[in-house]
């Protein structure tokens, strides 16, 4: 059972190099159950989710990119499990410039003006000078996907929408729109625009999820940022441990490992019994080579585990995801993806 | 090179090694500038040159954007106030000395507008809503600042001596080449034909509004409101004055850029973002005739020790977990095939990178079991910078 059951938005932030786009995408597919149209946004102009998913570069409208993690976990069957069509994941790469003439058409009819505008060049004015009013327009789009119902004919409804964010850094910035442009519009439509995305932002429609792993700058940056949310009162969802390396040694042995008093005659008796078949001198550098890494390991380990602590006592809905020694690929989204599912995430 | 640490098979046959000592001794070498995306360890890498090149008998500041918290501490710049502070604990023998700086963005944007305009001019542009927003957030900004920093630092060092090496960390852009664009995109943007429209009022007579013009306020008054472009115009009338300033002093630093005495040296992580980003990174600087002096692949996984294959290894740990569920030799051989597949993956990324940009010497660094957050962890990345095994994790 997934822990956000009345989210429809999920924002998805996290230090650079944590892995915060894999995690959304993982989250968009593990999102798309039976039956479920799920977006996944990205608003960085990176064309991430097209390399990630192996497609084309996304052009500024929704994409089918995939199909769900199906309920039996094995994607791309006709039917899942539950004997129901497994769910949709669509793409979206939002382009500040294209929602702005989006926006001005849909909303105040400004087809010839809106044109006279980005030839004038104030469409890159107005995008490049205030974030806010970028931001305003990236999040606009995205909001009005969320708010999407059946009387918007022709266009998709989204049972969930997932957005890879900007960074923990700006993510407050980037949410807390309205605030953002209070210094600049005080009144008109644009300020009203930004208060109405606010209400929906900061309901609990929507969790913002931060992505870490267990090293010191990225958790410290994450406390940073759930502090921030919380003070911009947005919702705070869970925190998504990432890269997590395995954790398969006992404690005891690793304490050894660390202090290099590792059994050497255990481990010689082990490999052979494991029907290594090596001449003794191989043996010896692949055990020294093992006792090596185990060093290494321990200390990583230690790192990791102090840092675990630090996360605990933020006190929020934590899930983590194992660092695939292969790297992601389109089945290692599908494998996270059924992490996420199975810790209620999604 | 005999001395490298080994990370990864064949690493000597991929690429050029980047000789770091050899650059960091260099007198010439005057400005060393770290680019590359987001937390691929930018700000340790400069840090730890800046100390390697300290204790080598230079003179070096290092400015660094965002430094971790802990590491800020032991350099002794918590405090954001754009100036330079000794670091302590650095070894002095070789008569080099460090200071080191953290950057205030907004701080260094009210200098340039307070040096640039007349005191009255200057405390209405501080004041203006659009000019709060553009210094405090403005995407691009922080590129801007910090060139303009190192070109006001470097300015500063020639006249007095103070220095003779600045290394520079780069704010954590969204991609590496935000950088080189954001004074360009500044400057160009001040020129841009919508602020010479907005001028146009105020300039000459009233024949100069265009038609164009007007469908625009229209449609910028209905969308923003009269007020806001009140402000937007008062803003660019009074920054108009210092436009050319800005304009002069973007150029100045692009050359310092392209000048001999510097080096950019890009960092990157072994991971295919990341090394994308290198390469376009060096394309551009190529194409920009910035002297690129080599890649740093950071955070490699240390080759392991023994032949056993990563297969073989699972194979072997799978047979010790039949009898023994909890085997810890089980997970010592798992650890090894995670190692050794990790280190193949990197290898066949670098082997690509290196396959496409052949002439880019490169450094690659193991990764440190744990976090760098003093000196000592610094001078330990210095180390394997300049391809040393001192404190390298490699036994052997």
């Amino acid at each position: 059972m997934t822990d956000w059951p009345r989210v429809q938005l999920h924002v998805v932030t996290g230090k650079g190099g944590t892995g915060k786009s894999t995690v959304a995408a993982a989250l968009a597919l593990a999102l798309a159950t039976t039956g479920r149209n799920v977006l996944l946004c990205e608003v960085e102009g990176r064309q991430g989710i097209a390399r990630m998913f192996d497609v084309d570069p996304l052009p500024y409208a929704e994409r089918r990119i995939a199909t769900g993690l199906p309920s039996d976990g094995v994607p791309d069957g006709p039917t899942d499990g539950a004997g129901g069509k497994p769910g949709v994941v669509h793409a979206l790469h939002i382009d500040p410039e294209a929602a702005l003439l989006e926006y001005l058409s849909m909303y105040y009819k400004l087809g010839r003006a809106g044109r006279a505008l980005d030839k004038f060049g104030v469409i890159e004015f107005a995008t490049t000078i205030a974030p806010g009013v970028r931001d305003v327009l990236l999040t606009g789009k995205v909001f009005e996907a969320v708010q999407r119902n059946s009387r918007n004919k022709g266009a998709i409804e989204y049972d969930a929408v997932v957005l890879d964010a900007p960074p923990t850094g700006r993510i407050v910035q980037f949410l807390n729109v309205s605030d953002e442009l209070a210094g600049l519009a005080k009144v008109g439509p644009i300020k009203h625009q930004s208060d109405t995305m606010m209400t929906l932002f900061r309901s609990p429609r929507t969790a913002v999820h931060l992505v870490t792993v267990l090293e010191e700058m990225p958790v410290q940056e994450t406390a940073d940022g759930i502090a921030e949310l919380e003070a911009a009162r947005l919702p705070v969802g869970g925190v998504v441990v990432n890269l997590v390396r395995p954790r398969d040694l006992a404690a005891a042995d690793l304490a050894a490992a660390r202090t290099g008093t590792l059994d050497r005659d255990r481990l010689t008796t082990d490999l052979a019994a494991a029907g290594l078949d090596l001449s003794a001198a191989r043996l010896d550098d692949l055990v020294d080579g093992l006792l090596a890494e185990a060093h290494d390991h321990a200390v990583r380990r230690d790192l990791e585990d102090s840092q675990r602590e630090v996360v605990a006592a933020l006190d929020r809905p934590t899930y983590e995801l194992p660092r695939l020694p292969g790297g992601v690929d389109l089945g290692g989204l599908y494998e996270l993806a059924e992490q996420l599912r199975a810790q209620g995430l999604a | 090179m005999s001395t490298r640490a080994r990370v990864g098979p064949q690493t000597g046959r991929q690429h050029a090694p980047l000789d770091v000592d050899a650059l960091l001794d260099d007198r010439g070498t005057e400005i060393i500038v770290c680019c590359g995306s987001g937390g691929v360890g930018k700000t340790t890498t400069s840090a730890a040159l800046a100390l390697r090149a300290a204790e080598r008998g230079r003179k070096v500041v290092v400015l660094t954007i965002d430094p971790a918290r802990r590491l800020a501490q032991s350099m002794g710049i918590e405090m954001l106030d754009n100036t330079p502070r000794p670091v302590s604990d650095v070894d002095p023998a070789a008569g080099g000395s460090l200071d080191a700086m953290m950057l205030d963005m907004k701080r260094t944007f009210d200098e340039v507008v307070l040096s640039q305009a007349t005191p009255e001019k200057a405390e209405q542009i501080l004041a203006n809503p659009f000019y709060i927003a553009l210094s405090s957030s403005f995407a691009g900004t922080q590129e801007y600042m910090a060139m303009e920093k190192l070109g006001q630092i470097h300015a500063d060092a020639q006249r007095t001596g103070t220095y003779d090496l600045v290394v520079v960390d780069t704010p954590p852009s969204r991609s590496a080449l935000d950088f080189l664009d954001a004074p360009e995109r500044l400057s160009s943007f001040l020129d841009g034909r919508f602020i010479r429209l907005m001028l146009a009022p105020a300039r000459g007579p009233a024949k100069l509004m265009t038609a164009g013009f007007g469908i625009i306020t229209n449609a910028l008054t209905k969308i923003l409101g009269g007020q806001v472009l009140r402000d937007l115009q008062t803003f660019v009338a009074a920054l108009d004055t210092v436009f050319g300033g800005f304009r002069v002093r973007a150029q100045k630093t692009y050359a310092l850029l392209q000048a001999d005495g510097t080096a950019f040296l890009v960092v990157a992580a072994p991971e295919p973002d990341a090394l994308r980003e290198a390469a376009y990174f060096v394309e551009r600087l190529a194409e920009d005739r910035m002297p690129l002096a080599g890649l740093v692949v950071n955070r490699a996984s240390p080759a392991p020790q023994g032949d056993l294959s990563g297969d073989e290894a699972m194979a072997a740990a799978a047979r010790l977990r039949a009898d023994d569920p909890t085997s810890l030799t089980a997970g010592l051989l798992r650890l090894h095939a995670d190692r050794t597949r990790m280190v193949e993956r990197e290898a066949g990324l670098r082997a690509r990178f290196a396959k496409a940009h052949p002439e880019v010497p490169t450094a690659v660094v193991p990764a440190l079991a744990g976090d760098v957050h003093d000196l000592a962890g610094l001078r330990e990345v210095g180390g394997l910078l300049a391809g040393g095994v001192q404190g390298s994790p490699v036994h052997r």
